[in-house]
C-alpha cells in the first residue's frame, strides 16, 4: 500500500473549497491550514501561463520530518501517511525547518498539525475531505501499489511534475501538468 | 447634514460597545472549539437544506456533532445543480451560521435627525410598526407606493405578501444589474429566455466559447464542474475577455479583447460562418426567419474591419470561427450571467444568440437543452387585489423589452424629484445591500431619505441596514424552511430546504415575518395555513410526494415529458411572432429598436484613467460572504489589478495601498493594495467585487480592500430593458490619501 494524491493543474480553479472542506472536516483553527492554494503566472501579456495548484504535505517516501523529529512524534503509519502524534509533540518546531514545503504549522494548542491524507476517512475507504469536495474533480487519491486504481493511470497516462525534486524528499503528490 | 434617515452604525449599540475582535480571536481552537475528533458522516444526524450561499442552489446534506452543532455540509449526490459537490462558499455555510457578527434582534430607529440610533425591540413591536407604517403609506399615497427591492429565496414570501396587499412593485437587482438583457437578448430570439441554471449542455459540448463571463471566478457550481468534465474530454475553449481570467488560461485561444468591442467581434464571427459557408443552412433554413436580412447586414464586417475594433487579430477571429464550425452543432457560446456592461447589452446578447442559431446550437445535443421543470400548484388562495399601476406604467413606456420590475426605475420613482407619473414612497428591502448590489450609491441614498419607511430583512448588518426604519432579522437557511425548489434541468427535480438547528439569537425565518405582517394587515385569507410544513407538505402531495418522503431524501428526480433535444429536421414552433427564430427580430423593429445587433463605439478612458473591470473571486457571493470566517480566511480583502507597464509609469509596488478617483471625482473610501501582474490589459485595471464593506459591525469585512461599486457612478442604460451597464468607469490611481470631504462611518 503506498497511498499518494494527483492534483491535476489543467483543471483547478484555484476556488479554495479543498482548504474549506479541511478545516471544517478536522477543525483546523481559523487563521491556520493544512492545504492550499498557489498561484503561479508566467510569461508577459499576452503570452501567459497560469498554473493554479492545491498544496498540502507531500507524504514524502524520504522523509525529513520524522528524521528530525526528537520525540517520535512524527512517524509514518500504513500507506506511508506521515502523522504527528499531537501528545508527543513537544513544539520544538525542528520538522517545520526540516519541510521543504512548509507543510507543516504550529497549532495554537502547542503541538505541531498538518495534513493526514484524512486516515480518519481512507482508512474506511472514503476519501480526503479535500478529495471528496472538489467541485472540478482535480484531486485523486489512492493507492499506487494497486495497477488498475484511478491514481495510478492517471500517472501513466498523464505528464506530472513533483514539487522540489531536488530536495530527494521522493513526494507522494503528483502535480498533473 | 441633517437628515431624515441618519446612516446608524449597528455596531454602536447591539454590541453595547464592544470592541470589534480580530476573527483569528474569536475562537479559542478551532472553528468547532468543542469537537475533538472529525464528524463521520455515515453515522452523523442530517437534514436537508438547499444552500443559500449564492443562488446556485445547490441541495445537501447538513451534518450535525454530537453537540449539535451544524459541522459539515456536504452536496446531495443526486442533485443537478451541486452533483454531491458543493463550491467553498456553500462547504463554507457553518460559517454564516455560526458568525457572531449576525443580527440578532430587531431594531427600530429612534431619536431625532442628527442625533438618531437603533433600539432592539421585541418581534411584536417591530411588527406591529412595520404593520402600522404600512398601513399609513398604503392609505395616503396607495398600497402601489410601497416598493419591494430583494434577492434570493427569501423574496417570494415578501412578493406574496406585496400582491396581497396589491403591490405589484417589486424589483430584484439581479435582473437589471445582471442578467435582465440577457433573457431579453434570447427572449427577442428564440422565444425563450436561458433561465437558471444555464441549459447549456457542457457535458457534451466539443467546444465552449465565453465572453467576458469568468466560469471558475463565479462558482456557479453545476457550471464550472461541466466545464471541468468538458475540459477532460478534450473541449475546445475558447475565452474572450481583457483580462487573463482562471478560464482564460483553460482555454486553447484566448482573445485579449479591447473593452467594449464585444459586439464588433461577434459581428465579424457571423461574417465569416455566412461568407465563408460555415454556417448551418439545414437548420437555418427550417428555423430561422431574417437570414437574407442579417446576410446583407453583417456583410461589411469583416475580421479585418473587427481587427481595427477588438484589437484581435484577423487569422485568430478566422481561427476561433473555424473552431466552433467544426464542432457545431454541439457547441455553446455561453450566454454569460451578469451581461450589464455598456447600455448595449441586450444587442450584445442578441448577438450571441443568433451565433449559436448559425451553428444550430440551439436545441441540439452539446448546444442547449430544452430544460424541463415539474408545476407544483401553489396553497390555494383567494385571487390577488389587481393594483391600480405597476412597475410596468413606469418603465413600458422608456424600456419596452423590459420583462420584470427594474430596480432602478422603482429608484428614479422614489425620488423626491422625479418625473415619473406615479411615485414610490417606502421600501421592503430583503436580503440585498442595494448600497453595493446597485451603481450610483448617492442616487441611493437620496432615494432612501426620501421615503416616509424603510424596513430591511436580511441575516448580516450589511450597509443597507444602516438606512433603515426597522431591521428584521432573518434567520440564515440552515435555521429555516422555505419554497420547495423546482429545477429547471435536464431531469426535473424538487428540493427542499429545512431546519438543521433552530433559530439562533432572536431570530426568524422570512415566511413566518412576512406571515405576521400579513396577519396585522388583515391579510388572513391570503396565509390561509398554520405554517410553512403544512404548505409544503400539500403542495408535496400534489405531485405524489410528501414532506416526510422529502425530509429523508431532500432531492425527488421526475420524469421528463418532452425529449431533451431536437431531433433532425423536427417540426418546432418557437414562441415568436413568426413562430421561428428570429434573426431579424420583428419585436425588437416594432418597437423601435435595432432588429439586428448593430456595433457602436463606446467612450474609452481619457490619459491617466483606465477602464474599471469588476468581477468574482470563488470563495465569496458579492459583499454577502466577505465576513463570513471561513471564507474571510480564503481572501480577506481585494487587490487592484494593475499591469505591469502601468505600475512602471505610476511608480507602484505590489502591495502598496492607492485609492481610487473616478472620472466623476468619487475617490474610495478605503485605499486597496496594488497587485501587478500581467494578467490585465495595460489600458484597463481589475477589482474583485464586493470588498470594501463600509459597516463597522461586519468585523472582518470592514474597510477591507475598496468597493468597486463606490467607483460606478456613470451607467449606460440599456435601452431595451433599462438594465444598468456599469463598465463604462474610469478610475485614476492614487498614491497618496485624498482629503476626505465625508466619512460616512
Amino acid at each position: 500500500m503506498r497511498y499518494a494524491m494527483a492534483m491535476d493543474t489543467k483543471k483547478c480553479v484555484g476556488c479554495g473549497d479543498c482548504v474549506v472542506a479541511c478545516q471544517t472536516e478536522n477543525n483546523v483553527p481559523l487563521g491556520y491550514a493544512r492545504d492550499w492554494i498557489v498561484e503561479k503566472v508566467e510569461g508577459t501579456y499576452p503570452s501567459l501561463n497560469l498554473e493554479l495548484r492545491s498544496e498540502r504535505c507531500n507524504h514524502c517516501e524520504n522523509t525529513p520530518c520524522v528524521r528530525t523529529c526528537p520525540t517520535g512524534a512524527s512517524h509514518v503509519i500504513e500507506g506511508g501517511i506521515v502523522k504527528v502524534t499531537h501528545d508527543e509533540c513537544i513544539g520544538c518546531g525542528a520538522c517545520i525547518q526540516a519541510c521543504p514545503y512548509e507543510a507543516r504549522y504550529f497549532h495554537p494548542d502547542g503541538y505541531v498539525d498538518k495534513c493526514t491524507f484524512c486516515d480518519h476517512r481512507t482508512s474506511k475507504g472514503q476519501d480526503t475531505a479535500c478529495v471528496a469536495v472538489c467541485p472540478t474533480h482535480s484531486l485523486t487519491f489512492g493507492d499506487l501499489d494497486d495497477e488498475n486504481s484511478p491514481i495510478s493511470k492517471l500517472l501513466r497516462n498523464r505528464k506530472w511534475k513533483t514539487l522540489a525534486p531536488e530536495a530527494g524528499t521522493k513526494p507522494n503528490v503528483y502535480f498533473l501538468i | 447634514m441633517k437628515t431624515r434617515r441618519d446612516f446608524i452604525k449597528i455596531s454602536a449599540l447591539a454590541a453595547g460597545g464592544l470592541a470589534v475582535l480580530k476573527p483569528a480571536l474569536s475562537f479559542s481552537s478551532g472553528f468547532f472549539p468543542d469537537e475533538e475528533v472529525p464528524l463521520d458522516e455515515s453515522e452523523a444526524q442530517r437534514t436537508p437544506t438547499i444552500c443559500e450561499v449564492c443562488f446556485w442552489n445547490c441541495a445537501a446534506f447538513a451534518y450535525k456533532d454530537r453537540k449539535g452543532k451544524v459541522q459539515k455540509i456536504i452536496g446531495n449526490d443526486i442533485d443537478l445543480h451541486s452533483k454531491g459537490r458543493l463550491c467553498p462558499r456553500g462547504t463554507g455555510g457553518p460559517g454564516m451560521l455560526y458568525d457572531k457578527d449576525r443580527l440578532k434582534k430587531p431594531l427600530l430607529r429612534v431619536g431625532k435627525p442628527g442625533n438618531q440610533k437603533f433600539k432592539e425591540v421585541s418581534w411584536e413591536e417591530a411588527l406591529d410598526f412595520v404593520a402600522k407604517k404600512t398601513r399609513e403609506v398604503g392609505e395616503k399615497y396607495g398600497y402601489e407606493s410601497i416598493a419591494l427591492l430583494d434577492h434570493g429565496t427569501t423574496a417570494h414570501h415578501f412578493e406574496h405578501l406585496f400582491k396581497s396587499f396589491g403591490s405589484d412593485n417589486t424589483a430584484e437587482p439581479a435582473i437589471a444589474q445582471c442578467l435582465g438583457a440577457r433573457e431579453a437578448g434570447f427572449i427577442n430570439t428564440y422565444g425563450a429566455g436561458i433561465g437558471s441554471p444555464e441549459p447549456t449542455d457542457l457535458r457534451n459540448a466539443k467546444c465552449l466559447v465565453l465572453i467576458g463571463s469568468h466560469i471558475g471566478e463565479n462558482m456557479h457550481n453545476g457550471i464550472v464542474q461541466d466545464m471541468s468534465t468538458g475540459l477532460d474530454r478534450g473541449m475546445t475553449v475558447i475565452t474572450v475577455d481583457p483580462r487573463f481570467s482562471t478560464a482564460a488560461s483553460k482555454s486553447k485561444f484566448w482573445l485579449p479583447i479591447k473593452p467594449s468591442t464585444d459586439i464588433a467581434l461577434l459581428l465579424a464571427w457571423m461574417h465569416v460562418l455566412i461568407y465563408e459557408d460555415l454556417y448551418d443552412k439545414d437548420y437555418i433554413e427550417q428555423y430561422a426567419y431574417g437570414f437574407d436580412e442579417l446576410k446583407a447586414h453583417v456583410r461589411p464586417f469583416t475580421p479585418e474591419w473587427a481587427y481595427t475594433k477588438t484589437d484581435i487579430p484577423p487569422q485568430d477571429i478566422r481561427k476561433t470561427a473555424y473552431e466552433m464550425a467544426k464542432a457545431a452543432p454541439s457547441v455553446v457560446i455561453h450566454p454569460g450571467r451578469h451581461t450589464a456592461w455598456y447600455g448595449d447589452d441586450t444587442q450584445r446578447t442578441r448577438a450571441i444568440a443568433i451565433l449559436n442559431a448559425l451553428l444550430g446550437a440551439w436545441g441540439k445535443k452539446g448546444g442547449y437543452y430544452f430544460p424541463e421543470k415539474i408545476r407544483i400548484p401553489r396553497f390555494p388562495h383567494p385571487k390577488y387585489p389587481e393594483p391600480e399601476w405597476t412597475w410596468k406604467d413606469i418603465t413600458k413606456d422608456k424600456y419596452k423589452g423590459a420583462f420584470t420590475g427594474v430596480t432602478n426605475i422603482l429608484i428614479d420613482a422614489s425620488l423626491p424629484d422625479t418625473k415619473l407619473k406615479h411615485k414610490i414612497k417606502a421600501w421592503y428591502v430583503v436580503a440585498t445591500n442595494l448600497i453595493q448590489s446597485i451603481p450610483d450609491q448617492e442616487k441611493t441614498k437620496k432615494a432612501l431619505q426620501n421615503m416616509e419607511f424603510v424596513v430591511v430583512v436580511d441575516t448580516m448588518p450589511t450597509e443597507i441596514t444602516g438606512y433603515a426604519d426597522v431591521v428584521l432579522p432573518e434567520c440564515t437557511y440552515l435555521e429555516r424552511y422555505d419554497y420547495l425548489r423546482t429545477t429547471r434541468h435536464k431531469i426535473p427535480q424538487v428540493a427542499l430546504r429545512m431546519p438543521a438547528v433552530e433559530p439562533m439569537y432572536d431570530t426568524k425565518p422570512g415566511w413566518w415575518i412576512s406571515r405576521e405582517i400579513g396577519l396585522r394587515l388583515g391579510l388572513d385569507k391570503y396565509f390561509p395555513w398554520k405554517d410553512i410544513e403544512e404548505v409544503l407538505d400539500w403542495q408535496l402531495k400534489q405531485v405524489g410526494s410528501s414532506l416526510e418522503e422529502m425530509k429523508k431524501v431532500g432531492v425527488k428526480s421526475f420524469e421528463r415529458e418532452e425529449p431533451l433535444y431536437l431531433e433532425d429536421g423536427e417540426d418546432y414552433f418557437f414562441n415568436t411572432n413568426t413562430g421561428k427564430i428570429e434573426l431579424y427580430s420583428t419585436d425588437l423593429d416594432a418597437m423601435g429598436y435595432d432588429p439586428m445587433p448593430v456595433y457602436r463605439e463606446h467612450p474609452q478612458p481619457e490619459d491617466g484613467f483606465y477602464r474599471l473591470i469588476y468581477g468574482r473571486v470563488p470563495m465569496h457571493t458579492f459583499g454577502r460572504t466577505i465576513n463570513n470566517p471561513l471564507l474571510n480566511e480564503l481572501r480577506d480583502e481585494n487587490h487592484l489589478w494593475v499591469n505591469p507597464k502601468i505600475a512602471k509609469l505610476l511608480d507602484l509596488k505590489t502591495g502598496q495601498e492607492v485609492w481610487l478617483r473616478n472620472q466623476d471625482g468619487v475617490v474610495s473610501t478605503f485605499p486597496v493594495k496594488v497587485r501587478i501582474t500581467e494578467r490585465i490589459r495595460f489600458d484597463s485595471v481589475y477589482l474583485p467585487h464586493g470588498f470594501g464593506q463600509k459597516n463597522k459591525k461586519m468585523g472582518r469585512a470592514y474597510g477591507r480592500g475598496a468597493a468597486d461599486s463606490e467607483m460606478i457612478t456613470r451607467v449606460e442604460i440599456d435601452d431595451v430593458t433599462g438594465g444598468t451597464g456599469m463598465r463604462g468607469n474610469f478610475v485614476e490611481i492614487l498614491v497618496e490619501k485624498p482629503q476626505k470631504e465625508e466619512a460616512e462611518s
